[in-house]
């Protein structure tokens, strides 16, 4: 398990990349599931950077570590910023044309898209998001 | 991230490599801001970009629909892992993507 706590800005964006990326590597995460993992974390992070504590900054504490049934990775994110379930906002239409599509939006969906589960909680006045990516490693 | 601009008459190529992502996003959309006055083919070329968050999603977007009014725009030599965020967004379905 790895822990960072961390100021909730952008400008830490490569701090926290560099974080998860140390653990993916120390878990031979493969390539393929490594790049949707810190896209996941980068808009987690940036979510909270953005939001949580606007127009002040805050603390977020980033937990990584290995499913106790060693197939998959979880990652969670805590902060004590105002109360706030990324996961409620309705999906975006992806089949819209190039006129129609509004430039922004996908940040959460991709999260979902790319995660095998999320979950969100809001607890002891933190909100709490945890997501779980499943490898793909292959048993020697 | 390394931006590189070849252009050709009223034809330009964007070469991007490295990350493109929340903190290097906004230094693209600027350069695109200036550039794309008067092209009529702009073709992005992401044979060395190793990585693509929703923040650079947002400029490709910006980029396509500019470039659906005066021209025609193009990403080639994406890797399989962007190529896979492209299509889970359906950025695949309006982007040509060579």
């Amino acid at each position: 398990m790895k822990e960072l706590t961390i100021q909730a800005v952008v400008e830490n964006l490569d701090n926290v990349i560099a974080f998860v990326t140390s653990f993916l590597e120390e878990m031979d995460c493969p390539l393929k599931e490594q790049m949707s993992i810190e896209v996941a974390v980068e808009e987690i992070f940036v979510n909270i950077a953005h939001y949580a504590y606007k127009p002040e900054t805050g603390m977020a504490h980033i937990v990584c570590k290995e499913a106790e049934d060693d197939v998959a990775i979880e990652i969670s994110f805590e902060d004590n910023g105002m109360p706030f379930d990324p996961l409620a906002k309705a999906d975006p239409d992806v089949t819209l044309s190039v006129e129609d599509r509004p430039i922004g939006g996908l940040g959460i969906f991709m999260v979902k898209k790319s995660m095998d589960d999320v979950h969100y909680e809001y607890k002891d006045g933190k909100n709490i998001f945890t997501m779980r990516k499943n490898l793909t490693r292959v048993n020697n | 991230m390394t931006i590189t601009k070849e252009q050709n008459g009223n034809a330009l190529t964007i070469f991007l490599s490295g990350r493109l992502d929340t903190t290097t996003a906004p230094e693209l959309e600027s350069e695109i801001k200036q550039d794309l006055e008067g092209i009529k083919e702009l073709t992005f070329h992401f044979g060395n970009l190793e990585y693509i968050s929703s923040a650079g999603l947002r400029v490709i977007m910006s980029a396509q629909k500019i470039m659906s009014k005066q021209g025609t725009m193009v990403v080639t030599n994406a890797s399989e892992e962007v190529k896979e965020i492209f299509e889970v967004t359906g950025f695949s379905s309006i982007i040509e993507i060579r």
